[in-house]
């Protein structure tokens, strides 16, 4: 139905799910390990998962840098969710020597609710779509600072947790988690 | 908003798939685990080869070296409790803690119930030995399930008992019919609602880790090709002569465990791995796997 092949970021975390979902949606999915199985692929998709893991294991082989080119090439876009929006970020604040791609003009406060009690779910309103998306929050992060051009998709509390740059989108909540494929179609939009 | 719901609490353990969860002792060991890759650490008292070797009643850790990790890491801090213990599970919570392992390697506080897990906002990890048992304990609440494995022996061969055997038992149900489920419940002493979900789903409910005598970057790599979501490692790492070069090697065995030539990479070099205890010299009666039912 979409004809594009679309990575998910293999690394560390629940990328099981965002191949679950998107083969759901009749797209070929390439787990995504090494900067070679970035070839063929017009999006990639960063889990959740653990930030710091996820960062250290993408320096290895290099494939921050592999996505760092071929988003400045135009030919790639980019999903990060909650460990994955964390990655994309140029700021994580308080965590400078953190390894991440930064490719998102965003500054990122990790853990921003607090620890794993106080993890919630919620609807919430996202601009472009006509229901309430019911939202996973897990020890998520919220964007405290946008760059020029970025639009912001979603606010839970005055908090910024849903936005969009060009090609690149970063939520901090688990769209993968809920089995409802609307934000995955509005990803996959963004892919050509 | 809702907090403390089974999504959430089953979401944050699918977050751990693909990673390695460390068992530390202090702040400096969490944050060597933190730098080498751990997507979360254990915090416990003793390791499990301690524990065998002193012997004694081994408990939850002081609360004051979970704060110390708490604020030492940025990763999340699970801590144990053990079997049957709500009042450690309470206080683990109160501590912050992210998640509880009721677990088999503290000596249990209730030889015949396991904690009711419901009634916490903070999700638990239990350990199984067969599928009957793993759904016993995602009964009582449990977001996530490991092997028991033989903890602090250094040995694998128990954890891959318990690893097919769950599995197995999982693909048994898939090849039954649905007339059939109610008596597998029935031998399997679990609850006929999740025995209709595997025979549905074909998998359990909740994120399955490999746990219990993981030692080198191969045995971590071994655990997932058998179908395991991630791998617990608790003394293979500090009982071991270089623990910052087998943590790091273990952790990328899990992401490339499908690449050879990464696997020889990383395993060559460790240094000594710690001293392995072959099971069959054990004495039954020293055998952690046989807490709880």
């Amino acid at each position: 139905m979409w004809g594009v092949k679309i990575g998910v970021l293999a690394l560390q975390g629940d990328f099981r799910e965002h191949k679950l979902m998107l083969q759901g949606l009749g797209v070929e999915v390439v787990e995504v390990r090494k900067p070679q199985h970035l070839r063929e692929v017009a999006g990639l998709i960063v889990p959740g998962g653990e930030s710091t893991t996820i960062g250290k294991l993408a320096k290895e082989y290099d494939l921050d840098k592999a996505v760092r080119r071929r988003v400045e090439e135009g030919s790639l876009a980019v999903w990060g969710t909650c460990a994955g929006a964390i990655w994309l970020a140029k700021e994580i604040i308080g965590y400078p020597d953190q390894l991440k791609a930064g490719i998102l003009d965003i500054s990122i406060h990790r853990n921003a609710f607090g620890r794993q009690v106080e993890s919630f779910e919620e609807d919430l309103e996202v601009k472009g779509l006509d229901r309430p998306f019911h939202a996973v929050f897990i020890r998520a992060p919220v964007i405290q600072k946008t760059g020029p051009g970025l639009e912001v998709l979603a606010k839970k509390g005055g908090q910024v947790v849903f936005v969009r740059q060009g090609k690149i989108l970063a939520s901090s909540f688990h769209p993968e988690l809920t089995g409802d494929p609307r934000l995955h179609s509005m990803f996959l939009g963004l892919c050509d | 908003m809702e907090k403390g719901t089974l999504r959430v609490k089953m979401g944050f353990a699918e977050m751990f798939k693909g990673g390695v969860i460390m068992d530390v002792t202090n702040a400096e060991q969490a944050r060597i685990a933190e730098e080498a890759g751990a997507c979360a650490v254990m915090a416990l008292e003793r390791v499990p080869a301690d524990i065998r070797v002193q012997g004694g009643v081994a408990r939850m850790s002081d609360p004051k070296v979970i704060k110390e990790i708490i604020k030492t890491v940025s990763i999340p801090v699970m801590a144990k409790a053990r079997i049957g213990h709500f009042v450690e599970a309470q206080v683990l919570e109160a501590l912050g803690v992210d998640f509880i392992d009721e677990s088999e390697v503290l000596t249990p506080a209730d030889e015949e119930h396991h904690i009711d897990k419901h009634a916490f906002k903070v999700p638990f990890v239990c350990g199984a030995r067969e599928l009957g048992e793993a759904l016993r304990r995602i009964g009582e609440g449990a977001s996530m399930i490991r092997t028991k494995g033989e903890a602090g022996t250094g040995n694998v061969v128990e954890a891959v008992r318990h690893a097919r055997a769950v599995l197995r038992g999982i693909r048994k149900i898939q090849s039954l019919r649905e007339d059939e489920l109610m008596t597998e419940a029935k031998e399997l002493k679990a609850p006929y609602e999740l025995v209709r979900y595997i025979h549905q789903n074909g998998k359990l409910p909740v994120v399955n880790f490999a746990a219990g005598g993981v030692a080198t970057p191969a045995d971590a790599a071994l655990m997932m090709h058998l179908g395991l979501d991630g791998v617990f490692v608790g003394s293979g790492i500090f009982k071991s002569g270089d623990p910052k070069k087998r943590a790091k090697a273990i952790v990328r065995a899990v992401t490339h465990y499908n690449d050879p030539e990464i696997l020889a990479e990383v395993s060559e070099d460790l240094g000594e791995p710690m001293v392995g205890i072959n099971l069959d010299f054990l004495p039954e009666e020293e055998k952690l796997a046989k807490r709880g039912w």
